[in-house]
């Protein structure tokens, strides 16, 4: 036999548009940073963020007329390091982000699994538990738990992780439901395999990469009604600085003062979109990884 | 390949087909098919048949292109056409046959409505007449009680029904060509027979050209006058099918005969002849034999350009070996 | 004598998941299958879509409770039989080896998943032979670290029948093992299959739909119609004197590469099989071109001579 080098049948990468995978990189970098200004945030912080200093009351940021070089994002109404108070208030939300996702993550992914491969009354009995978590009105839900028990970083991550599964429950269930027909599937079983390893190791591999864009919304979610159980009053406690609540006590002097409350806006905005331009691209990407 | 056929319905010369500039999916395919005449292409899976079939039909999907010296279909060059005139011949004068009957039946239309929409679209018929028209021909493609079942969805019929209204479909507009594409591969056995026949008698009847791509060397052998086949995007070797099963001459149409097991020739239990290796996909710029890297008897100057040889009648193949290798090994 | 695998009248239902107001009748998809097969023997179970040996198939490895019956290997019942000791006596290979590989394990770890299950086996003494079994069927130890997707179509149903066979295991279920495969890949296949049988002494349960694989790889034959076995017997003797007239029906419409014969008529009707609508009397009656009056009211019995079973009422008359 001649060995002249024909290249075998290999199919290629998928490519994408340069539009979106800027925009996955934008996502990237934007997660990628608050993830490090999360972590490294006391090296960060320029000011200590419950010093107050009522000297230095509502100073405006650096490039405004008024603007001090030592408080780069100005001062809030008593006093504390603006910028410093965010860079904790990165830690609070990012905290809540992923904690919130991976209780409610190991909640719905339980379920959905469970009664997606099983199917039958199992099935009926997930899909009963779905249905009555969305019959319930999130935000009040958590405004009564939270007004019940008082607040706390705890509670308030708990609250959230306890209402956001329903997401995660469908996704499983349904993929589950596609690959528990497969013949691997099958396969294990014959092979002697127990319930669990076939759940764990053949099932849940096969539909993480869903499961990875479900998390990243349910995230982004979870940011957002964090900073809006904060402004209300009922989420992380004062001094603790939360980007909702940095809003909330802004709001009185938004007339005066409009960067208190623009600055933790805009900066909960971009994390927010961060997320969910990174989901966007993990979907893209595992998408195309399925297909092979 | 030389089709030595007088005014050939179909004639495809040095088709070449190539996927997105990495890889060549037909390299310089030939054929002819004349009226009443069944020509079959033949080959394993990526051997380039199917897209051929496409590339008549200027059915590619983006990113893949097509050039040929000519594409001409009873003397129109399609290679010329517009994707309108394309559109109006489509269903028209040429029909086309899927494997897969369920995916290119609507579902959500009744079987009477897809039908007579094909004639109402081409020849502007009634919908009155174009209901008439669809019963006579499932009631011609062996479908008892057609009246019945134009009012049924395609769900409702059994795969080898759903495929008997498919080739009736094909038939609405009097086709003067019908390309099947692995029309019984998804089917039962006795089902492949039964609808096979059905397309021999259509086809003798109407004087179809019908060209018939499939992988089953028995239906090839069965249904077909002239045989191509095809590998690695060539057709490797061609000629009526009495000639190409009698003297099966290029390598590969040798290996391929021998891998199947045919009841009372081949020995139970005793090893089939087989291919190593699999199926290549041919980079731009590849020159030489297609088959060589799997082919037993392959030799340096095989990955040059390799000669189209005669076997007699019109029987040729694409090797550097003489007609008579086959006995020369064997003595 | 022991057989290695003996089944005993086995049924399987299905209910059907229908309409509300229409009245839900269930599918015998196996309705009353009984055979026995000794060690070393390959019974070639053959028939259309929907004539029950798929489901047959699933019964035998487990994978779908029984409705009645019993199924026993090497004198042993597999009712309630631990999962363990079951993946020890029996081992599937299926059609598509595109879906019956995880895709997200290594060839490796998924020879071993038998080996792993039982639980009691060194490591080291494992991964020995996972090689081992891989090198048998043609895999390089190279090609074991890689994923399914890295393989062909014919690597990989090498690698599934490594798993299959990693156990040592009694009975070797093959669904279609080659259906999916071009000619080519299909002949590597079946002869691999033929000398792991020799060498290993294995039994086979052949499901295939191709008569002239079954034909070329069988030593007993089944033919099924409607979930029952019609006719059995040695494969040499029913392709050479079917008498079912389902069998001479199937046979006839096998496809030879002679082009001297052109297209058969399998002389069977448009009517087609209806699992869910069986008819009364000899189930193959409303297709059958021998039937006469009695076929629609009298289900034949079983017809055992001469260590064949035919079941239809031409053989009892004659």
């Amino acid at each position: 036999m001649s060995s002249v080098g024909i290249a075998q049948a290999l199919p290629g990468r998928r490519r994408f548009p340069a539009f979106r995978r800027l925009a996955t990189l934008l996502g990237v970098v934007i997660v990628g940073t608050a993830l490090l200004v999360a972590i490294f945030a006391p090296y960060l912080t320029p000011h200590d963020p419950f010093a107050q200093d009522l000297n230095l009351r509502l100073i405006p940021p650096v490039w405004m007329e008024g603007g001090q070089p030592t408080h780069l994002l100005g001062t809030d109404q008593i006093g504390r390091d603006y910028l410093s108070r965010l860079i904790y208030g990165t830690r609070i939300s990012m905290l809540i982000g992923v904690l919130a996702v991976i209780t409610s993550g190991l909640i719905g992914i339980t379920l959905g699994i469970v009664g997606g491969f099983y199917g039958g009354r199992t099935d009926d009995f997930v899909m009963f538990l779905i249905t009555c978590r969305l019959s319930i009105p999130l935000i009040l839900v958590a405004l009564t738990v939270v007004a019940l028990v008082g607040s706390s970083l705890a509670v308030v991550i708990l609250t959230l992780g306890l209402l956001l599964w329903d997401r995660f429950a469908v996704v499983a269930r349904t993929t589950a439901m596609q690959v528990r027909n497969l013949d691997y599937i099958a396969a294990a079983q014959a092979a002697g395999a127990s319930r669990v390893h076939i759940l764990v190791r053949e099932v849940l591999p096969n539909i993480a990469n869903h499961l990875v864009v479900v998390a990243t919304l349910e995230m982004a979610l979870a940011i957002l009604l964090e900073a809006a159980l904060s402004f209300l009053g009922l989420g992380v406690p004062p001094p603790l600085p939360s980007w909702g609540l940095m809003i909330a006590e802004a709001k009185e002097y938004m007339f005066f003062s409009p960067w208190v409350i623009m600055t933790p806006g805009v900066v909960l905005f971009v994390l927010v979109l961060g997320v969910n331009l990174l989901g966007d691209g993990l979907r893209d990407m595992l998408g195309a990884d399925l297909e092979r | 390949m030389t089709a030595s056929l007088q005014d050939p319905v179909l004639s495809v010369a040095n088709l070449r087909v190539s996927i997105g500039g990495r890889t060549e999916a037909v390299r310089g395919m030939s054929l002819a098919v004349a009226r009443g005449e069944t020509h079959c292409m033949v080959g394993e899976s990526g051997c380039g048949k199917s897209i051929s079939a496409l590339s008549v039909m200027n059915l590619l999907p983006r990113g893949i292109i097509r050039t040929a010296d000519h594409i001409r279909f009873q003397g129109q060059d399609l290679l010329a056409m517009s994707e309108r005139q394309m559109s109006r011949l489509r269903g028209d004068k040429i029909s086309m046959i899927f494997q897969e009957p369920m995916t290119s039946l609507n579902p959500a239309y009744t079987i009477g409505s897809q039908m007579s929409e094909v004639l109402e679209r081409h020849r502007r018929a009634i919908r009155r007449q174009a209901m008439d028209r669809a019963a006579e021909l499932l009631a011609r493609v062996g479908i008892t009680a057609p009246g019945m079942r134009l009012g049924q969805y395609p769900h409702q019929l059994s795969g080898g029904l759903r495929q008997r209204v498919m080739i009736a479909m094909a038939l609405m507009c009097d086709p003067e060509l019908l390309i099947a594409d692995e029309p019984t591969t998804a089917l039962d056995v006795t089902v492949q027979a039964q609808i096979l026949r059905l397309l021999q008698k259509l086809q003798q009847e109407l004087g179809l050209a019908l060209l018939l791509i499939t992988h089953d060397l028995g239906v090839v052998a069965r249904m077909a006058q002239r045989v191509s086949v095809m590998y690695a995007g060539e057709v490797v070797e061609t000629g009526a099918v009495g000639d190409v099963f009698a003297a099966p001459t290029h390598p590969y149409t040798r290996g391929l005969l021998d891998c199947i097991p045919v009841p009372g020739k081949t020995q139970t239990g005793e090893p089939l002849g087989n291919i190593p290796g699999m199926v290549p996909r041919i980079p731009p710029g590849f020159a030489g034999c297609g088959f060589r890297d799997r082919c037993m008897s392959a030799a340096p100057e095989c990955a040059q350009a390799v000669p189209l040889r005669d076997a007699g009648g019109d029987h040729s193949y694409l090797c550097r070996l003489p007609p008579d290798w086959t006995r020369a090994s064997a003595a | 004598m022991t057989y290695a695998i003996e089944v005993r009248n086995v049924h399987r239902e299905f209910k059907q998941s229908g309409g509300i107001v229409r009245l839900r009748r269930p599918v015998r998809a196996v309705d009353g299958v009984t055979f026995s097969l000794p060690a070393g023997d390959v019974l070639g179970v053959v028939g259309e879509s929907g004539c029950g040996k798929s489901t047959l198939a699933r019964l035998i490895m487990g994978l779908l409770p029984l409705t009645s019956g019993e199924i026993l290997v090497d004198g042993r019942s597999l009712t309630g039989m631990d999962r363990r000791e079951r993946a020890r006596l029996i081992q599937p290979v299926f059609q598509d080896p595109f879906s019956s590989l995880n895709p997200r394990h290594r060839i490796r770890d998924i020879v071993g998943l038998p080996l792993a299950s039982q639980g009691d086996m060194p490591k080291a003494r494992q991964v020995d032979r996972v090689m081992e079994m891989l090198a048998r069927v043609g895999i390089s130890s190279e090609m074991a670290e890689r994923m399914p997707g890295q393989l062909s179509g014919g690597q990989r149903q090498r690698v599934a029948i490594a798993r299959a066979l990693v156990l040592h295991p009694r009975i070797v279920v093959c669904d279609e093992p080659t259906s999916a495969l071009d000619v080519s890949v299909q002949a590597q296949i079946l002869n691999l299959l033929t000398e792991l049988r020799r060498e290993l002494g294995l039994t086979y349960l052949f499901i295939s739909h191709n008569l002239a694989v079954v034909e070329h790889i069988a030593t007993e034959v089944a033919v099924m119609y409607l979930g029952r076995i019609v006719e059995q017997a040695p494969a040499q003797e029913l392709f050479r004197t079917p008498a079912h007239p389902y069998t001479r029906a199937l046979l006839s419409s096998v496809l030879t590469p002679d082009p001297a014969l052109g297209i058969p008529d399998v002389g069977l009707g448009d009517a087609y099989p209806d699992p869910t609508n069986v008819p009364p009397g000899c189930r193959f009656h409303p297709r059958c071109p021998s039937a006469f009056a009695e076929c629609a009211v009298t289900m034949p019995d079983n017809i055992r001579k001469d260590g064949r079973l035919v079941e239809c009422l031409l053989a009892t008359t004659s």
